[in-house]
């Protein structure tokens, strides 16, 4: 298969508010599928279950919403009213379960709604720790993964002995990597890597197994270096804020043909949240737990005390050699608004170039992001700097 | 001969109603202080077009393009307008606000006072017609006794957004969700559920067996999905308001709009326009988007029983009652839907219908016939 | 929170009872205390309203300040709008929360308090992430400006409806090992656990006659408006004072009075006078606009709309199914508190609180004032409001404002659909008689 026919594959999964692939699994395989918001689950305990996790990104810029607007005032951002306009439309009936993990208050009241609107399924609101101390924060989370774990194999009636949960972690661990490869590949030669094709990569290990999705991202790693594609004198940018509504494809496609090449992002984060391997150890839970406290991402849904807000972002620009970061964040998303003004603070300290914008999931308009962002690449271009 | 005669008195009048406020938009417009030499040319130009134009308008059986004056006039200015400074946009822009400050004034002044001046008006049109010419008498002096019958306001109620301005006492004040109710009630007594879609905000609302307001849901503060919307829209394509409907009801392939905010409307229709869409399937999509959004406040209302009226302003917009009927028959299943061409009456008939039934300290089943006749036992 | 009259305006005709007067008297000297914090060695440690664990901070000697109070203070005179603009002008997002805003901004130009003077700046910034995640970001926030230590504490979501044991270990755990080490280094002493009960025991005598005053609005009339009246009645106890004696003291006098009123069947004290007729009973959902604070009230007030109970007054701790502070067990039920303030709780059981008012106090209906800042509020309330309307059969209204954003409170618009409203019960009972 060539690249290109690999990434109309996976663009077709992104188009499907039908799940179909879901479903086919679920045929396949006669288990069971748990849905998980944004940002982060651990999708290994999923796994181990026998059950296929399902990423749910809202409706995305395809869905007409008829009956979610009913349930949001007009200052909320998208991605509830979608995902409700989803549910009740039954196009997330293949799932037997939802997590809704700790992000924000909008999604955290989602949960309660869906405990409501769909009593007959499973619905969980995954409580992260925001205390980093193994002994207070791990011990809390090590009690809600118990929780979810027990909770998962009463609903599988599979068994998870920590043999399996260390496959499946194993299994992940190697997802990570490739993803890390795919990602280093784009740095090196992000014409060839277009950020279209590694977003639309990333959306289809939402919808399918994690081996079939190592196997999707190594067949295209291999593919694409075939490919003979233009180099454009680009900059190279980072984009931040997008981790939990995400913005349409075409804006995606928008901020490449403006003039830039991203070479970190931080869309479908959850599924590169963990930054290391996952040890494979007698106590798998304990290992998970420790990722989580230790090693995961930075990023604004997560409390931090120590560290200085912003270094992260900063210390990409500069391993990246990249010229500049676009904060590309949804409307009235709580969590990448208010981290914006700390980011920034810590980017002008350093003298790095940003620029922001706001978008929905559904947003219909694109040239006043084309032009913004075009001129910001081109102001990085002439003189240095926006 | 009866209906004719009726017919003809009725455009007459609405003529008569136009070319005074035409009368006020010319001497304000050219009072305005942003005239100059070339404006004034333009607008003698401009208003001579505007009254000959209103000559062929109203006539009986041509459906108005609108009940507003503002809609018909400014349709009208703007494309004479648009012709006279074809070249020139600086003058267009001029005109164009000269228009936009003086139609304010113009829409808030009062015309309580002018029955007489109409009537008289419309009868001398009317008679000029060779079908009723040699009835001239006979029809001024019915006219004559018309005009002299004397109202006898029995009490009066006020409502609207500028009720708390009405020196009247609090309870002759009835919120126009009340009156809505009632007045949708009376037109159309099945009526469970109504929507109003009105210039500044839009309603859902519920009503019982008598009329009784039971729950209703506005918009939100945001204006997305009101009339204005479609103003916006108007005014972004140059055009009427009027006009959106029929253009939009062409649509063969609707393009699918998301955003209702009336901040980016134009923007995007921009865009839409310029990647090549058509402008009739982005007005398709326009309309939808808006009753989408009147679909979520009927759905925080209660949703949608049997019978459904829709009134307003924008129920005169076939293509709003046409993504209406169906959004609904998709949502809800078969609904009867009443649409009265008097639908922007409904509010006011719902207030008099309150000061009616307070009166007489009924609460069900108003008539005005009875009211009629207990009028004229009065006068007697 | 407290009373304060928006303008100097001579207002003769507002009647203040004894317990206004003291709370009054007790914000003065706070802000007194505050004011010379520095100079009388007081360290001075800011945290926020709902979970705040003022015993701990008072039996260390250290002063709290509220960065909630300050902002809806200063909405109430007139300042919040700068302020909020200001955050804007320093790249603030227009979507975001206000009392972040008003607070950055009032930081900006100079942390001038409401009594006119400086604000002490923190020692430390104890946050208590209860039922809110902008808090999170808030002191996150403040410590890019103040450059003193953050503690965190950390409060689990009740998200199946009740207080799990290993939440409740969770936030002891915290307070054991991270805030109170970090209460006590900044201190400069140890925790005396003595001095701790007792103020513990303190906090549940007033709770006790909070209560109390909650359940007067069962009679007809109510002798308390429960949402803007509440708002003056939770002051004391979801501030600063929580503990100490002049707050016990408080309470005692307010019910003392709440109870007279009841004996003379006297209407709430309101400041247009007091409630002549009480034609509704109102619960209401969601915090107040604090811009127009008094334009609001009087809407009701100018309908006869009592407002006979409020969740708003249950956020900064939730008192009326029997928690108390309790001395036996202090961590513990500090942990508890935390955990049950009223937006830690889940959609369905928000809805059973809120049905539990409606019946409870018999009230005609139930109006919802979402809060554009506040999403923690406000996701979710056009769902809460279809269940209550199942539940219960009274009918939702349905208002739209904000905390401090005066460009957010559009009068004629509440004011019509509030009239509407009420228009609407007036109307429907009028056809039942």
């Amino acid at each position: 298969m060539t690249a290109k026919k690999i990434i109309e594959d996976c663009e077709d999964l992104y188009n499907d508010l039908d799940f179909t692939s879901v479903k086919t699994w679920k045929e396949k395989t006669g288990g069971k599928a748990i849905g998980y918001l944004p940002v982060y689950v651990p999708r290994e305990i999923i796994h181990a279950a026998g059950m296929l996790p399902v990423g749910i990104m809202g409706g995305g810029p395809n869905l007409e919403i008829i009956k979610g607007d009913a349930y949001f005032q007009s200052y909320i951002c998208h991605i509830p009213r979608s995902t409700i306009e989803l549910g009740l439309l039954n196009k997330l009936d293949c799932m037997e379960g939802f997590l809704f993990p700790a992000i924000c208050d909008v999604i955290r009241n989602l949960s309660g709604m869906w405990q409501i609107l769909f009593p007959e399924k499973y619905v969980r609101y995954l409580d992260l720790p925001q205390n980093f101390d193994k002994e207070i924060g791990g011990e809390f989370y090590r009690h809600e993964m118990e929780q979810l774990l027990h909770d998962l194999e009463e609903l599988s009636g599979n068994k998870v002995t920590p043999e399996k949960l260390n496959r499946s972690i194993g299994l992940y661990n190697k997802n990570r990597q490739v993803i890390d490869k795919l990602y280093a590949m784009r740095v090196a030669q992000p014409h060839l890597v277009l950020t279209s094709d590694l977003y639309l990569l990333l959306r289809a290990g939402n919808v399918m197994d994690v081996e079939d999705h190592t196997r999707l991202l190594e067949g295209y790693m291999a593919e694409v270096v075939k490919e003979d594609r233009k180099k454009f004198d680009n900059i190279r940018v980072i984009v931040s804020g997008a981790f939990c509504e995400q913005p349409p494809l075409a804006l995606i496609k928008g901020l490449e043909a403006s003039g830039c090449y991203i070479v970190e992002d931080d869309w479908v984060l959850g599924a590169r949240f963990l930054q290391k391997d996952v040890p494979i150890t007698a106590d798998p839970l304990e290992a998970l737990s420790d990722a989580y406290l230790n090693d995961s991402v930075s990023t604004s849904s997560k409390y931090e005390d120590e560290k200085e807000k912003g270094k992260y972002l900063v210390d990409q620009v500069k391993m990246l050699n990249a010229g500049g970061v676009i904060f590309c964040a949804p409307s009235f998303c709580d969590p990448a608004l208010l981290e914006r003004p700390m980011l920034t603070a810590a980017l002008e300290r350093e003298k790095i170039p940003h620029t922001s914008f706001k978008y929905a999931e559904n947003t219909g308009q694109f040239s006043m992001f084309r032009e913004q962002t075009g001129t910001f690449a081109d102001s990085i271009k002439l003189w240095g700097e926006a | 001969m009866e209906e004719d005669l009726l017919a003809w008195l009725l455009v007459n009048y609405k003529l008569a109603q136009h070319r005074v406020q035409l009368e006020a938009l010319k001497e304000g417009c050219f009072k305005d202080p942003a005239v100059t030499e070339a404006t004034k040319e333009a607008l003698e130009k401009i208003f001579a077009e505007l009254f000959k134009e209103a000559e062929t308008m109203f006539q009986p059986n041509v459906k108005s393009r609108s009940d507003f004056f503002r809609d018909i006039a400014s349709s009208g200015f703007m494309t004479s307008a648009e012709k006279l400074a074809k070249n020139d946009s600086v003058l267009f822009d001029r005109l164009i606000s000269i228009f936009d400050r003086t139609i304010l004034r113009v829409e808030s002044k009062s015309y309580a006072t002018m029955f007489e001046t109409y009537m008289t008006f419309a009868c001398e049109q009317t008679v000029k017609h060779p079908a009723f010419s040699a009835f001239g008498d006979r029809i001024r002096k019915a006219i004559a006794y018309a005009v002299s019958v004397e109202f006898q306001p029995i009490n009066t109620i006020g409502t609207g957004y500028g009720r708390a301005r009405l020196p009247f006492p609090k309870n002759q004040i009835r919120s126009e969700i009340l009156c809505h109710g009632l007045g949708a009630h009376y037109m159309f007594p099945g009526t469970r559920t109504v929507l109003d879609i009105g210039g500044q905000d839009t309603k859902a609302i519920q009503i019982d067996e008598n009329g009784i307001v039971t729950n209703f849901q506005m918009n939100d503060r945001c204006a997305a999905g009101c009339g204005r919307y479609l103003g916006y829209i108007a005014d972004e394509m140059n055009m009427g308001v009027h006009e959106l409907g029929p253009i939009a009801m062409k649509s063969r392939k609707q393009v699918r709009i998301n955003s209702t905010c009336t901040v980016f409307a134009g923007a995007e229709l921009r865009e839409r326009l310029s990647l090549g869409e058509k402008r009739e399937d982005i007005l398709a999509g326009l309309h939808r988007a808006m009753i989408l959004r009147a679909m979520s406040l009927l759905a925080r209302s209660g949703g949608i029983d049997d019978e459904f009226t829709f009134t307003g302003g924008v129920a005169k917009n076939g293509a709003a009652t046409g993504a209406l009927r169906t959004l609904v028959e998709e949502n809800y299943g078969k609904k009867t839907i009443n649409i009265s061409a008097d639908s922007i009456y409904t509010g006011a008939l719902g207030a008099a219908l309150f000061a009616k039934r307070d009166q007489l300290g009924e609460t069900v089943n108003v008539d005005l016939k009875k009211l009629k006749k207990q009028k004229a036992a009065i006068a007697a | 929170m407290k009373k304060i009259t928006p303008a100097p305006v001579a207002q003769k005709d507002i009647e203040k009872e004894e317990s206004m007067i003291l709370q009054k008297k007790m914000i003065g000297d706070h802000f007194k205390r505050l004011c010379t914090a520095k100079e009388a060695g007081k360290k001075v440690v800011y945290t926020f309203v709902p979970g705040n664990i003022n015993e701990l901070i008072w039996a260390l000697d250290m002063l709290p300040v509220h960065p909630e109070i300050n902002a809806l203070q200063s909405a109430m005179r007139k300042k919040s709008g700068d302020y909020v603009m200001e955050a804007e002008k320093h790249g603030h997002s227009e979507d975001v929360c206000t009392y972040v805003k008003c607070d950055i901004g009032m930081l900006k130009k100079g942390n001038i308090g409401p009594t006119g003077e400086k604000l002490p700046e923190p020692d430390l910034l104890l946050l208590s992430y209860t039922g809110c995640f902008t808090f999170m970001k808030w002191f996150e926030l403040l410590k890019q400006e103040y450059k003193c230590p953050v503690v965190m504490l950390q409060v689990p979501y009740q998200a199946n409806g009740k207080i799990e044991p290993k939440m409740t270990d969770y936030v002891v755990r915290q307070l054991k090992e991270k805030v109170i080490p970090a209460l006590e280094q900044v201190a400069g002493k140890k925790l005396d656990m003595n001095r701790l009960s007792a103020l513990l025991e303190s906090s549940a005598r007033a709770e006790e006659d909070l209560v109390a005053v909650w359940d007067s609005a069962k009679n007809r009339p109510s002798p308390i408006d429960a949402y803007f009246g509440g708002v003056y009645y939770v002051g004391p106890i979801f501030s600063a004072f929580r503990g100490l004696p002049e707050c016990e003291e408080y309470y005692k006098l307010l019910r003392a009075e709440v109870e007279y009123r009841v004996r003379h069947k006297l209407g709430p004290v309101t400041p247009e006078g007091v409630m002549k007729e009480e034609k509704y009973r109102i619960v209401v959902e969601g915090p107040p606009n604090w811009t127009s604070f008094r334009e609001f009230w009087k809407m009701f007030y100018d309908e006869g709309a009592v407002v006979v109970g409020a969740s708003y007054t249950k956020v900064g701790g939730y008192y009326d199914r029997g928690f108390r502070h309790d001395p036996e067990k202090p961590l513990e039920s500090l942990a508890n508190y935390c955990l049950g303030c009223y937006t830690n709780h889940n959609l369905s059981s928000r809805i059973d609180i809120l049905e539990k008012h409606i019946k409870d106090y018999d009230a005609d209906g139930f109006v919802i004032n979402s809060i554009k800042s506040c999403n923690s509020f406000s996701a979710g309330q056009l769902m809460m409001m279809r269940e209550l309307e199942e539940r219960t059969g009274k009918p939702g209204g349905f208002i739209e404002s904000d905390l401090v954003d005066p460009r957010y409170f559009s009068a004629a618009n509440i004011k019509n659909r509030l009239e509407s409203y009420f228009q609407m019960i007036e109307a429907k009972r009028q056809a039942a008689a």
